[in-house]
C-alpha cells in the first residue's frame, strides 16, 4: 500500500493574493478566521471579473445573448452545487443569501405549514443564533414548544438526553453539523435515523462543515441542509439551501415577487416549479456563478489530503495553544474541525485579539453569535483561531508566539 | 508591537484593580447593559442628593479597556455635581467619536484612553460605562 500524497498547503496559499499582503506596519498577515468567512482565490475573483466583463444579464427573463449566457452558467452553478453535496436532482438546490436565510426559509415556509400548538421542534445548546432565532420566531407564532439538546464538558452532545426528547411529538431536529465555536462533528448521520424512526424531519446546518467534508447528502439522509457560499471561498450573500424535493414541492413559498411565479392576476397567483418558487427576485447571480467557480476549485483539489492537512493542523495547534500558561481550550470532542476556542486566565479576549492584529494576526473574539453557548461555559466571550487548508504549522507557530507575548504582557502588569 | 499606545501602565492598573466596583445582585441594578457584539457585560447603581452624585457602583465583565474606561469614570464623577457629570459624559464620547478633545488636565487618568480612538472597534469598549451612567443618571432622584 502507498502513502497517500500530502497536501501541498503552500501552493495552495499562494492561490490567495490577499495572504501575501502585509497589515499593522508590515507584518504578514496570518489569517486565523476562516471560520467566519474564508479568503477567495485566484480562480474566484477571476471568475467575478469575467461575469462581469462577459455576459452580466438579469436570469430567466431576456432572450437576447447575454442574458442566455448568465442563465446558463446560473443554472450550471446549481449542477454544480447538486453534484458537490451528492443530491441527485439540481431541483433540490435552493440558492439564498447564506445559511441564515436557507434556515429562516424552513422555518417560515415550512415550520408555519406544519408546525401546531404541542408541537416541538429540538435545536442543540451548541447552535448558532441562526438555528435558534428562527425557531424561536416560528415557535411564537405557531404556537409550538423549543428543547434543546445539552452538551457535554467535552463539548459533544448528550445522545441520552436527546433519546429522551425524541420520546415527545417532535417535528423537526435542527442542529449544527460542526460548531462554530467549540469545533465539535455531531454526528448527524445517527442523529437523523434516530429522528426518522420517530417521524421527525431534520435540518442540518453545515456551515462549518461543508467546507471541510465531502457530504453525500443521500447518504446522511437529511432533510434539510443549509450552507454558505463565503465559507468556502465563494463571495458573500450566496447560500444554498438543500431539501428533498417533495418537501420542497409541498411548502408554500417564503418570499413573493418576480420569478418565483407562474401566473399573476390582481387577485391571486400560482407558484413556478421548484427551486424557483422560493428564488423570488433577481437573485445574485454573480456570486451563484462564484459559488460555482469555487466549488470547481474543491474538485480540482484532492480533498482526502486537504482534509488530513487540516486535522493534522487541527491537533497541531491544540497541541501548541496549550503552551501558553493559563489557557484553557473549549471543546474536547474526539471527533473535531478547526475552529479552536480558548480563554486566557485574566486577559480578556478582546484584549488579546487587539494584541495579536499588532502582530498582523486575525482571530475572532466575542460570543461568535453562541452566546447561549458561551454562556453555559460559564464565560462572556472566548478567543478563536479558526483554519482553512492555506494555513500552515507557521501560522500556528505565530499564534502562540504572540500569545505567549500577550500573556507576559498581562503578568507583569501592576 | 505598540502595545503602549493603549494599553498604558495606568489602564492596565485600573483593569487589574478597578475602583468603585462591586457585585451587583441580578435585578438590583438601575443599568444592566451588554454589548450585543462582544458579549462585555455592565450594570450600574447610582444615587445622587442635593444634586451631587454621591454614590456609583459598578460590575464589569469586560477587556482592559472597557474595564479601566469605568473605573477611571468612576474616580472622575463622584462628588460631582449631576449636570457637570452629565456635561462630561457628552464631551468624553463626542472626543471618542472623533470631535474635540478635552485637555489632559481635565481628564486627568481618562487622557490614557485618547490613543484608543485609532481603533474604531474598540471604541464601543471605551464608551459602554459612559453610556451607561448616562442612563442610570436619567433614573437618579435628588
Amino acid at each position: 500500500m502507498t502513502n497517500p500524497l500530502p497536501f501541498d498547503a503552500e501552493a495552495f496559499r499562494a492561490r490567495f493574493p490577499i495572504l501575501g499582503q502585509t497589515v499593522r506596519d508590515g507584518k504578514p498577515l496570518v489569517y486565523l478566521d476562516s471560520a467566519a468567512t474564508t479568503q477567495k482565490p485566484v480562480e474566484v475573483l477571476d471568475n467575478q471579473r469575467d461575469y462581469y466583463t462577459t455576459m452580466n444579464a438579469n436570469v430567466h427573463r431576456g432572450i437576447h445573448r447575454l442574458a442566455e449566457l448568465a442563465t446558463e452558467h446560473y443554472e450550471n452553478a446549481r449542477v454544480k452545487v447538486a453534484r458537490f453535496i451528492g443530491a441527485p436532482d439540481p431541483r433540490s438546490i435552493v440558492f439564498t443569501r447564506g445559511t441564515t436565510e436557507a434556515i429562516n426559509l424552513v422555518a417560515q415556509s415550512w415550520g408555519r405549514a406544519n408546525l401546531k400548538p404541542g408541537d416541538t421542534v429540538v435545536i442543540t445548546a451548541m447552535e448558532h443564533h441562526s438555528n435558534i432565532v428562527p425557531w424561536q420566531l416560528v415557535a411564537a407564532a405557531t404556537g409550538a414548544k423549543l428543547a434543546h439538546i445539552p452538551f457535554t464538558p467535552e463539548g459533544e452532545l448528550d445522545l441520552a438526553a436527546f433519546d429522551r426528547l425524541m420520546q415527545g411529538p417532535v417535528k423537526l431536529v435542527a442542529l449544527t453539523h460542526m460548531s462554530n465555536v467549540l469545533g465539535t462533528i455531531n454526528p448527524v448521520e445517527s442523529i437523523i435515523a434516530a429522528a426518522h424512526r420517530t417521524g421527525a424531519l431534520v435540518l442540518v446546518d453545515g456551515a462549518q462543515s461543508v467546507p471541510f467534508m465531502p457530504i453525500d447528502v443521500v447518504a446522511m439522509d437529511c432533510d434539510f441542509l443549509a450552507f454558505s457560499g463565503h465559507k468556502m471561498m465563494a463571495p458573500t450573500g450566496i447560500g444554498v439551501l438543500y431539501a428533498k424535493p417533495a418537501l420542497l414541492e409541498a411548502m408554500p413559498p417564503f418570499l413573493g415577487g418576480g420569478e418565483m411565479i407562474s401566473k399573476v392576476t390582481l387577485e391571486a397567483s400560482t407558484w413556478a416549479e421548484i427551486p424557483h418558487k422560493f428564488e423570488a427576485g433577481t437573485p445574485n447571480i454573480a456570486g451563484t456563478i462564484g459559488l460555482g467557480s469555487a466549488i470547481d476549485v474543491y474538485e480540482a483539489m484532492d480533498r482526502a489530503a486537504a482534509r488530513r492537512h487540516e486535522e493534522a493542523l487541527t491537533a497541531y495547534a491544540m497541541e501548541r495553544l496549550v503552551e501558553v500558561d493559563g489557557l484553557t481550550i473549549h471543546g474536547r470532542a474526539a471527533h473535531r474541525g478547526g475552529a479552536v476556542s480558548f480563554s486566557i486566565t485574566g486577559v480578556h479576549p478582546h484584549d488579546i485579539a487587539h494584541f495579536v492584529d499588532q502582530d498582523g494576526i486575525a482571530v475572532r473574539a466575542g460570543h461568535m453569535c453562541a452566546q447561549p453557548l458561551i454562556r453555559q461555559l460559564g464565560e462572556t466571550a472566548l478567543t478563536r483561531a479558526s483554519l482553512y487548508f492555506y494555513n500552515t504549522r507557521a501560522d500556528i507557530d505565530a499564534l502562540v508566539a504572540s500569545l505567549l507575548r500577550v500573556k507576559r504582557f498581562f503578568d507583569r502588569a501592576p | 508591537m505598540h502595545l503602549d499606545e493603549i494599553y498604558q501602565e495606568i489602564i492596565l492598573d485600573h483593569y487589574k484593580h478597578p475602583r468603585h466596583f462591586g457585585k451587583i445582585p441580578d435585578g438590583q441594578a438601575m443599568v444592566d447593559e451588554e454589548n450585543p457584539t462582544c458579549g462585555d457585560h455592565i450594570k450600574l447603581n447610582a444615587a445622587a442628593a442635593d444634586g451631587v452624585l454621591r454614590e456609583l457602583v459598578i460590575e464589569c465583565a469586560g477587556c482592559a479597556i472597557c474595564t479601566a474606561s469605568s473605573s477611571m469614570m468612576a474616580e472622575k464623577v463622584i462628588g460631582r455635581p449631576v449636570a457637570e457629570v452629565r456635561d462630561l459624559i457628552a464631551r468624553f464620547n463626542a472626543m471618542m467619536r472623533g470631535g474635540p478633545e478635552l485637555s489632559d488636565d481635565e481628564l486627568g487618568d481618562l487622557a490614557a484612553l485618547k490613543g484608543v480612538r485609532k481603533y474604531p472597534l474598540r471604541i464601543k469598549c471605551c464608551t459602554m460605562a459612559w453610556h451607561g451612567l448616562d442612563a442610570a443618571l436619567n433614573q437618579v432622584k435628588g
